[in-house]
């Protein structure tokens, strides 16, 4: 066992009233019950508790054994509702199928956990604390009942929530000896359990909430309700920079159904992160019903004042493509004397990839619900940064921080947009003015048409060969709005003499902000179908060629800085090489390699692409990854084959382009995402076994998909794609 | 305005609308029945699938007026007990990420295997092409209706 120092010597078990339930709203049952599978042949129950006894934030037990665990972070299907409470009940020891879980409030000094959700972080940064949080809570029922049976803690051992003499007859669960630890000290060192007694964490626990979701239960944001609730929606400027000047409010007032309309404005003095938002200024309306608003929309006639050029698809391409020619080169990198190895290598390649544009489009738009009541504010809905919103909320409404609450709703997909919290402040602002608790409501045109986008990036890669086909010299110029794509210290940095990575900044008043894997998802896709080109130019595999150039990043490796681990980025590949009998040629499949490191996590993909009725169909895919231990099997599997998904998806078909500042696309009839036909077959993950801490997986897997099927794409069909979305790069359609 | 009497999971429902009310927001707004998901609003997503009769319908798109006295099922009634063999199927393949869309994949799956109790794997793919997961779990959606159609 590895001793860790706790920080919650603050405060001890308390007994807390069964009534309260921490965290239950009336009409919105959080409680999750882990025996979500009902034919799970354990799923025996317990009786409800008359008392229950917590701990730190995470832990409630009460007196019959049941236990609660709260999951500190958001939850936007990345299923750390699961996996986030699967830890804290590994360290508490106590069985799965007595736990349930409840979504926790934003509560920082009870969770002592970054209560977000990005950057694929929340195992990672969660995992020390939730191990504490379960080790402090087994810890003190031990002491409890050392203390009881007056015997030394050393000579009790526990298992599954109960606790026996090592050296006698007597037991104890923990639902018995909780009250008992009400008052004791908490420890100042706890241990943690070695990896190898891990009884929960590595299996596969299904998704607490799925009887809830399959049943149709009220979870998400936009089905949250509460008594005196009206309903409130927005009309945004038409374009990007515009703000609103006047409207017919009067007009809009004296519709059926409509309460109020009005012009807000959610600007704030020095925003922090977070607080990206185009359209400060918007109008208002609130309302009885969903449709007569809606209606209402439609009739709202407004004069809009332009503030700043209008941009179009034609001006970005021409921007992206003189930044990269003229433009102001920052974060650079450069190890060596490229220049010179260029001009010196047998062979030069040098290729252009572009992307545009993307939403993020998560199923459940936009919305939030707000009560401003006098300086005392409740917020409750869908956020992926709850502390950014409650600080912006505070700072917007000049009140203090500590007099805003904010509650998680399950969030109907994420994907970074709910980073931004602009609607929850648009929600605050609307329920000040109008005097009533309100529920906003984006509607799918005013939430892909108000984006925070993923930004359209060009880059261009070169690499230059000498005359035994080793590469002497790379380089990299990436160019995007408000957000260059390269990472200068990534693969294939440290692996090559000559190298260098620029980064050009363009700018543009479009809210542009992180989508999943942000740059991550482009970078990959350029640098690993540029690798294709390489390894054939070299005529090497394309295995190898990475391998080999790994190797020297291992072995010697140039330059002072890098982020990745060579070990971990061979490991991925040589077991991707081994599952998926690569060399193995079958006829009709064409095969495509790609691998990537972010997000602290290593996945390497092929996908086999099959030819069907003359158009290409991804068949398999094959994913390894290396995210140190995995916590949830089948979730973790989940999480790849999705992000798998949604890699094809945007690398495919997805693109938002401008005309006149405005989106040309503000709907799914004119926005394609990736549907059930055009999804692969089959997506099989392997995951490399070790003892290592884990890392996130939100994000990691789907930078390959981008690159993998690029390259499969060129084996299927003889020609290169270079533009997302490749449906429209002269390449076949898929699907 | 116009005076309505629905019957929604075999309740009846008197309400009175404005007969253009679609009736997805029928069931979210005024019957409080908030499992069908609103999604695009122009039934190209699939989340506010709803079986009309035993049919699959868009009830982002359907107006309140054109339900006439047709049965509405919704995800809340699919089962009595959320047992429904596709219900049973999600949960065995543990389908969902962020699940907001899965009742209408559901409703679409259900009303599919009653019309269609052994669909071949391009049947199940232009079944369920209308419905949208951003999450990209259409994979295990076709392996849990496999799985129920196996079961049924």
């Amino acid at each position: 066992m590895a001793l860790v120092k706790t920080n919650y010597n603050r405060r001890s078990f308390i007994k807390v009233s069964a009534a309260a339930g921490g965290g239950m709203l009336i009409g919105f049952n959080w409680l999750a019950s882990c025996n979500s599978n009902p034919e799970a042949p354990e799923n025996v129950g317990l009786p409800m508790p008359n008392e229950w006894y917590e701990i730190n934030g995470y832990i409630k037990i009460g007196d019959t054994g049941l236990v609660t665990i709260y999951n500190p972070n958001p939850e936007i299907g990345q299923n750390v509702m699961t996996s986030m409470p699967m830890i804290v009940a590994e360290e508490l020891d106590v069985k799965w199928d007595h736990v349930v879980v409840e979504q926790g409030m934003l509560d920082s000094d009870a969770f002592k956990n970054p209560q977000f959700a990005g950057g694929s972080l929340s195992i990672m940064l969660g995992w020390e604390p939730l191990r504490m949080a379960g080790a402090t809570g087994r810890r003190m029922l031990l002491e409890a009942a050392a203390k009881e049976w007056e015997v030394a803690v050393s000579d009790l051992a526990v298992s599954d929530g109960v606790i026996t003499e090592i050296n006698g007859e007597r037991s104890i669960g923990y639902g018995e000896i909780a009250s008992k630890a009400v008052g004791l000290e908490v420890p100042e060192e706890i241990e943690l359990k070695e990896p190898k007694d891990y009884k929960i964490i590595g299996t596969t626990k299904k998704n607490v909430v799925g009887k809830k979701i399959v049943t149709g239960e009220p979870l998400f944001g936009l089905d949250y309700k509460k008594e005196g609730m009206k309903l409130a929606m927005i009309v945004h400027p038409p374009s990007f920079g515009m703000s609103p000047d006047s409207f017919n409010a009067e007009e809009i007032k004296a519709m059926k159904g409509v309460e109020d309309a009005f012009i807000i404005d959610t600007q704030i003095e020095n925003p922090g992160f977070g607080n990206t938002n185009a359209f400060y200024k918007t109008i208002a309306l609130v309302g009885n019903s969903t449709w007569e608003l809606m209606n209402a929309k439609k009739a709202v006639k407004a004069t809009w004042k332009t503030d700043s050029p209008l941009e179009s698809t034609a001006m970005h391409d021409a921007l992206l493509e003189k930044q990269i020619a003229t433009g102001k080169v920052e974060n650079t990198r450069k190890d060596g004397n490229p220049d010179q190895a260029f001009a010196k290598a047998k062979t030069v390649i040098e290729r252009t990839y572009n992307a545009p544009f993307q939403a993020h489009n998560t199923m459940e738009p936009m919305n939030f619900f707000a009560h401003v009541s006098g300086d005392m504010v409740e917020l409750m809905g869908p956020t992926q940064t709850p502390n950014a919103l409650k600080e912006s909320a505070a700072k917007m409404l000049g009140i203090p921080p500590e007099n805003v609450s904010v509650g998680m709703t399950r969030m109907g997909g994420g994907f970074g947009r709910r980073l931004y919290v602009h609607f929850g402040l648009e929600a605050a602002a609307i329920s000040k003015q109008s005097g009533h608790p309100i529920k906003l409501i984006y509607t799918r045109e005013d939430d892909m048409s108000n984006g925070i986008y993923r930004p359209a990036y060009r880059s261009v890669y070169k690499a230059g060969l000498d005359e035994n086909n080793k590469v002497v010299a790379f380089s990299i110029k990436g160019t995007g709005f408000n957000d260059a794509p390269v990472f200068p210290n990534r693969f294939p940095a440290g692996a090559i003499e000559n190298y260098q990575a620029d980064n050009i900044n363009a700018p543009t008043n479009i809210s542009t902000g992180a989508w999943r894997a942000p740059r991550s998802h482009f970078t990959a896709g350029a640098e690993q179908a540029f690798m294709d080109e390489v390894a054939e130019a070299a005529g090497k595999d394309p295995f190898d060629l990475r391998i080999e150039l790994l190797e020297r990043a291992k072995n010697d490796r140039v330059g002072e800085e890098y982020q990745y681990d060579a070990d971990r980025y061979i490991g991925v590949l040589k077991l991707l090489k081994e599952k998926c009998n690569w060399g193995q040629k079958t006829p009709g499949v064409h095969r495509g390699l790609a691998a990537y490191f972010c997000h602290n996590s290593y996945v390497a993909e092929v996908m086999d692409i099959v030819m069907e009725d003359d158009q290409p169909r991804v068949q398999k895919v094959w994913c390894a990854v290396d995210c140190g231990i995995v916590i949830n099997k089948d979730g973790a599997v989940n999480m790849i084959q999705g992000g798998v998904v949604d890699g094809i998806g945007h690398g495919m078909y997805s693109q938002l382009t401008f005309e006149n500042g405005t989106p040309s696309q503000n709907n799914f009839d004119k926005y394609q995402l990736i549907r059930h036909s055009q999804a692969p077959k089959e997506i099989e993950v392997f995951f490399v076994e070790n003892e290592i801490a884990p890392t996130g997986l939100g994000e990691p897997g789907l930078p390959p998909a981008v690159g993998a099927l690029a390259n499969a794409m060129y084996q299927a069909t003889g020609r290169r794609v270079y533009n997302i979305p490749f449906v429209l790069d002269k390449a076949p359609l898929l699907g | 305005m116009a005076k309505f009497t629905l019957i929604i999971n075999g309740e009846k429902h008197e309400l009175d609308l404005d007969p253009s009310t679609p009736l997805l927001w029928v069931l979210r707004d005024h019957i409080q029945l908030v499992g069908t998901k609103y999604g695009c609003g122009i039934a190209q997503c699939g989340a506010c699938t709803v079986h009309l009769g035993d049919t699959a319908v868009r009830s982002c798109s359907l107006p309140v007026a054109s339900v006439g006295n047709q049965e509405v099922t919704t995800i809340e009634g699919l089962s009595e007990n959320g047992d429904h063999p596709v219900q049973e199927a999600w949960l065995e393949r543990d389908v969902p990420q962020c699940g907001y869309c899965q009742a209408g994949q559901i409703m679409t799956a259900s009303a599919l295997l009653k019309q269609n109790p052994n669909p071949t794997d391009s049947e199940i793919e232009m079944a369920m092409n209308g419905n949208i997961c951003r999450c990209g779990t259409y994979l295990r959606i076709k392996e849990a209706v496999q799985s129920a159609a196996d079961k049924l």
